[in-house]
């Protein structure tokens, strides 16, 4: 079931990435040929088939709770691109 | 001495016939050479190579050498490494200093080894051909119009063009064993959770394993064994202790085989999918004369049936892009990397940050993922991927039933142009298709030069052993390259 540009705008828009009108249309034809091959795993019957989220079978292990961490803020923040009396900027978001 | 295999390297290092800093100097010179051509590093720092070398070298002085000290290695540039530019391949990334060390990197740190540099790559590894980098193409050493396969195709030429004796890797779909195949290295990429992916920046959680690439089994046993073992920072890292691998390689398969039939009793899987339609025909020839070897050295060769082998293209590009729209949602100009010149407001400053800084491939996954993950289609597409995941994991545990490693081709051809497939991305995803399915089961593989194909360019034959089986390969790889020189065939410089 191919996409429609409007899908691939909301898709994007979910994704967090702008796309232009061209880009869109790029997208558009791309995404509907690696779907097409996507497609061929409908016709085969998995019922009763467990999915498989990952190798193995894992156990999540439990740490003891403890602070294992030391502060490095000052080492993090240096590769943020701004920040101001340690604290990170980004747009005003409440007026 | 370029040449040199790093057992014989580390003997000259012990013996004082050259030291890690001259070694260190000579790879750095090497890669000075070279890389202008080929592209297969991102960065080069010699003085701090040189500064590591000279510690390396004042540790062998004190007789407190481990068995890689004083050995550089590159690495590719998804693995951090403290106070080095860390970009994996990115525009996202590329301002990035890493502020700590991945897991491998400080085992390599503290084994005394030498970052020679960080390797190039497509970008957060999505690729086949090493064409999506933010920082260029890399070449094949063999041909310089071809691409040297990808994800870790910088790491692949600068082993198969001795800018560096081995380099470290990724392998999520194929992203070690195809680049090895296609530029006539060896690469080996562990069972999933058997080497900790801290520090390895993230694509898709479920399938990423760290390896290592290597000119020979022998080489790869030796980095391997460093890499192996717990990691309690990353929660899927197997807890088992580390192995050996240098220990059983030149033993014999079972007891009762001999110096000429060293693989006596093992029993070599050829799954049919594998050998059918889409193979070219230079890559089957040299992969079946493999086998052929195979068979004088004892091996026994049995058909096997992977059925689900040609759904597992599908289903990774379901799953793999599906996790990595999670896990690259982390890149959103706040914390660290690039961030856009020029937004009105938060929303736009992610939307034009992840479109500026991100490449048309990633951005695609991104989409597939955001996609298959969104609400009406996680059924119909990512469990339905997921059900076939466990089907072809199925297969290759019936498989096992009658083998004990399956081996087929790495690639369905040998290198191609550059530029080949870069505007079809389904035809650059069915590069994968002989790989993907071990990363979907988390079982171990390897790729190891096995001949020559069209336009004199390498073979790679593909090895897949059962869960931490990987001493297993590697013997069975070393015994190969003892009766074989395949691996020691080198591109005119």
């Amino acid at each position: 079931m191919p996409l429609t540009p409007d899908e691939v705008r909301r898709v994007a828009m979910l994704a967090r990435i702008e796309l232009s009108e061209p880009e869109i249309a790029t997208a558009q034809a791309q995404l509907n040929s690696i779907f097409s091959l996507i497609e061929t795993l409908q016709a085969t019957d998995t019922k009763g088939v467990t999915p498989m989220s990952h190798a193995g079978d894992l156990v999540a292990r439990l740490r003891e709770d403890r602070v294992t961490e030391i502060d490095q803020r000052d080492r993090f923040q240096s590769v943020a691109p701004q920040v101001e009396r340690g604290l990170y900027l980004v747009p005003r978001v409440i007026e | 001495m370029h040449n040199a295999n790093i057992s014989e390297l580390r003997a000259a290092l012990a013996s004082r016939k050259i030291s890690s800093v001259e070694l260190t100097r000579m790879f750095l010179d090497r890669i000075g050479a070279a890389n202008g051509s080929l592209n297969a590093f991102i960065t080069v720092d010699a003085g701090k190579s040189l500064s590591q070398a000279k510690a390396a070298d004042a540790r062998i002085a004190r007789g407190e050498a481990g068995r890689l000290t004083g050995i550089p290695i590159a690495h590719k540039d998804i693995f951090c490494a403290r106070d080095w530019l860390t970009t994996c391949g990115s525009r996202m990334l590329a301002n990035f200093v890493s502020p700590y060390d991945a897991h491998v990197i400080g085992r390599f740190n503290d084994a005394g080894c030498v970052i020679l540099g960080k390797t190039n790559m497509d970008e957060f590894a999505m690729g086949s051909s090493n064409e999506t980098s933010y920082f260029g193409s890399v070449r094949n050493p063999w041909d310089l119009e071809c691409v040297p396969g990808g994800s870790s195709g910088g790491s692949a030429a600068a082993v198969a063009a001795r800018l560096a004796p081995a380099a470290t890797g990724t392998d999520t779909g194929g992203s070690i064993r195809q680049p090895a195949a296609l530029t006539g290295i060896t690469g080996i990429k562990p069972t999933y959770g058997r080497v900790s992916r801290y520090g390895m920046i993230a694509f898709a959680s479920s399938l990423d394993q760290g390896g290592i690439m290597t000119r020979s089994a022998e080489d790869a046993a030796l980095l391997l064994a460093e890499m192996v073992g717990h990691d309690a920072r990353d929660s899927t890292c197997v807890d088992m202790p580390a192995e050996d691998y240098t220990l059983r390689l030149r033993e014999p398969w079972t007891k009762g085989g001999s110096g000429a039939r060293p693989l006596e009793g093992l029993r070599i899987g050829l799954p049919r999918e594998h050998f059918g339609e889409g193979l070219s025909g230079d890559v089957h020839a040299a992969v079946r004369a493999a086998l052929v070897e195979m068979e004088k050295l004892g091996a026994t060769l049995v058909d096997i049936d992977l059925k689900n082998s040609a759904l597992s293209v599908p289903a990774y590009y379901v799953i793999a892009p599906a996790e990595a729209s999670s896990n690259l949602s982390r890149f959103d100009g706040v914390r660290y990397g690039y961030r856009a010149p020029e937004y009105t407001d938060l929303s736009d400053m992610y939307c034009k940050t992840r479109a500026q800084g991100f490449g048309a491939e990633v951005k695609r996954r991104i989409l597939i993922g955001a996609y298959v993950l969104s609400h009406g289609y996680y059924d119909a597409y990512y469990l339905q991927a997921q059900r076939i995941r466990r089907l072809v994991a199925r297969d290759f545990e019936t498989a096992f039933e009658s083998c004990d490693l399956i081996a087929g081709p790495t690639s369905p051809t040998v290198a191609f142009k550059l530029g080949a497939k870069a505007a079809d991305p389904v035809q650059m995803y069915l590069n994968d298709i002989y790989t993907i399915p071990a990363n979907l089961a988390g079982l171990p593989g390897m790729s190891i030069p096995c001949g020559f194909g069209q336009g004199g360019l390498p073979v790679g034959l593909h090895l897949v052993g059962n869960y931490y089986k990987e001493g297993d390969m590697l013997s069975a790889a070393h015994h190969f390259q003892t009766a074989t020189d395949w691996h020691l065939k080198a591109p005119v410089q």
